[in-house]
């Protein structure tokens, strides 16, 4: 009788192994994640670190604008060209891919309605799914004539044109962040201003945008981790020569494209190789910083709400 | 049947008084939201100055019928209305008529208090801030006498005096739900909607938001919808009550709670309806 009862308790069946295996599976699946961030990590730090605590000067890493790490008699490993550039092509990216972007998601959470609204949110998947080699094709071929003809400068591929061509990139994931943000504040926020009789606007910019601050600038911000982070777009349209910018018209070369255009010709473990992996730690660190900072405003609605 | 008899079931003090401008008319207004009919040919008179309450089972209408009187059921794009409804006189989908015009002139408190997510002077000022264009010439000190005055008429002035700049969602329910009526007053409304405003209060919070709700008799017109029997007797003068989309009563609210003119009336009095 008793062991019977006790069996009955401990029935394992199907959907008790099922319900075992799949938890495995989302724990196998969430550990590598944090494992391969680790690694990565790791990997990088192994590379470059060295190089940091022996060889490079710090000083000159972050204040000189000469990288000429192939130099034969006395190589040097400024960084500070590559970090204004991508700086100064993220910035202006930024200048284009904020007011698009919010712009595109104050229409499309707060005043496109029904088909409309549906189409818009497909069209600005679509284009956050462009691959960045195509943007910039766009920056190479198209860019960069309009860009000669119109301001009559002798080269079109530079801060300008990496910067329109990034911003253009980052607008529609910055778009899908900020709608969502958006689409956050509870509704009963817009009845509850309109049966006031606030207009869609009123609506919009004093209750909306406000309620939705965190959101928004998380947006921002991981619009500003992804200009920092890409590589392809900016290699091809930014003109890929050292120079620190002192105007939209100068070339310029991208911390991230430096790597990828170099790291294939050195040797391995050679200094010039080890300086690579040094940019590649910093990169890490400000996009980490900048995600970081982006998580933390996200989670700081969450606390408020 | 139910429409029809409503007319004759209303007493002749009222006939007499329909000289005096009526606060909120009808004629025949119904309502669908997309193929549901939520509303069929409500006619209703509703006096000026004095409290009305709305009572009738959950789904009969009733929030409907209050939110079509400030077009705030517009916002759903699938509402459809047919018929007539007059706020003080004026058609309120009259060509000449603009709807924040009428939302300026009939105040809405919904069933949930729902503060915006600004401070407790910036909820006060909002919908006075809306209408008073010229409210950047005025000095912080008119619109502070302004946010003192409001919360003062529903009593919240010195619970929340010192933690004006807070945000509004810290109060409690109560102390939201008087917010959410303070918030109307410095635009002056004439006629104030109340959609069940106690029933996400506690016993406490609910007599004093009614005896608030009581202050504010005479000097606006006030339409409440209840869920809540005793409130309606206690606290209204005259009452409507609905069935299924249809009015089928609306007379003194004495007169309703001691001899209803219909079977259906006095079946939900006395409880037999959920
Ligand atoms: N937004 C809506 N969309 C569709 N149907 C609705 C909506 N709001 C209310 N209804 C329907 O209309 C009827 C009346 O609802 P309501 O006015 O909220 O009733 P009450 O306030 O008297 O409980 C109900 O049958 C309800 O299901
Ligand atoms: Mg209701």
């Amino acid at each position: 009788m008793e062991a019977s009862a006790a069996g009955d308790f401990d029935r394992r069946n199907s959907s008790w192994y099922v319900d075992k295996v799949v938890q495995a599976l989302v724990f196998i699946g969430g550990i590598s994640g944090i494992l391969c961030i680790l690694g990565i990590f790791v990997f990088i730090s192994k590379e470059g670190f060295g190089f940091i605590a022996n060889t490079i000067d710090i000083k000159e890493f972050f204040t000189s604008p000469n990288w000429r790490p192939t130099s034969e008699e006395n190589p040097t490993y400024g960084a500070l060209a590559l970090i204004a550039g991508t700086a100064s092509v993220t910035g202006l990216a930024m200048v284009v891919a904020v007011p698009f972007s919010l712009g595109a998601a104050i229409y499309i959470g707060e005043f496109a309605r029904g088909k409309t609204r549906e189409v818009l949110k497909v069209l600005v998947e679509m284009l956050a799914a462009i691959p960045s080699v195509v943007w910039g094709f766009i920056g190479l071929s198209i860019m960069n004539p309009v860009i000669i003809d119109l301001f009559d400068v002798p080269v079109g591929l530079n801060v300008l044109n990496a910067g329109v061509i990034l911003g253009l990139m980052a607008a529609p994931i910055m778009t899908t962040i900020a709608e969502d943000a958006l689409k956050a504040v509870p509704d009963h926020y817009r009845e509850a201003a309109e049966a006031m009789g606030a207009t869609r606007w009123q609506v919009t910019f004093r209750v909306v945008l406000p309620a939705a601050k965190n959101g928004l600038v998380a947006a921002v911000l991981l619009g500003v981790g992804r200009g920092f982070g890409e590589t392809m777009a900016v290699l091809m349209a930014s003109g890929h020569s050292i120079n620190m910018p002192d105007s939209i018209f100068d070339s310029v070369r991208a911390l991230t494209a430096t790597i990828a255009a170099e790291l294939g010709e050195t040797a391995v473990g050679s200094d010039h190789y080890q300086a690579l992996f040094t940019l590649g730690i910093f990169l890490f660190a400000i996009t980490f910083v900048i995600n970081l900072a982006a998580d933390l405003v996200l989670r700081g609605i969450r606390k408020e709400a | 049947m139910a429409e029809s008899a409503s007319n004759v079931t209303r007493t002749d003090a009222i006939e007499t008084d329909a000289i005096k401008t009526d606060a909120i008319k009808t004629d025949k207004l119904s309502l669908w939201y997309g193929n549901f009919q939520a509303l069929f040919d409500v006619d209703l008179a509703i006096k000026q100055g004095i409290i009305t309450s709305m009572i009738g089972p959950s789904g009969c209408g009733k929030s409907t019928f209050l939110r079509s009187i400030n077009r705030i059921n517009e916002r759903l794009g699938y509402v459809r209305t047919r018929g007539k409804i007059e706020v003080l006189g004026h058609d309120i989908y009259g060509p000449e008529v603009e709807k924040v015009q009428v939302r300026k002139q009939v105040g809405m408190v919904f069933q949930r208090p729902n503060p915006l997510p600004l401070s407790i002077r910036d909820n006060v000022l909002f919908a006075y801030r809306l209408h008073d264009p010229q409210h950047r010439r005025k000095g912080k000190a008119a619109l502070d006498e302004i946010v003192e005055k409001a919360l003062r008429q529903v009593l919240l002035w010195d619970t929340v005096k010192d933690r004006l700049q807070r945000p509004a969602g810290l109060l409690s329910l109560e102390e939201q739900q008087k917010l959410c009526i303070a918030r109307l007053i410095p635009v002056q409304p004439r006629v104030l909607l109340m959609d069940e405003p106690c029933s996400a209060l506690d016993p406490a919070g609910t007599e004093a938001v009614e005896e608030l709700i009581w202050e504010l008799r005479g000097d606006y017109t006030i339409l409440i919808v209840t869920h809540n029997m005793a409130q309606a007797r206690r606290a209204s003068e005259e009452c409507i009550f609905m069935l299924m989309g249809k009015v089928v009563e609306h007379t003194d609210t004495a007169q309703m709670f001691v001899t209803p003119q219909h079977e259906e009336t006095a079946n939900y009095i006395e409880g037999r309806y959920g």
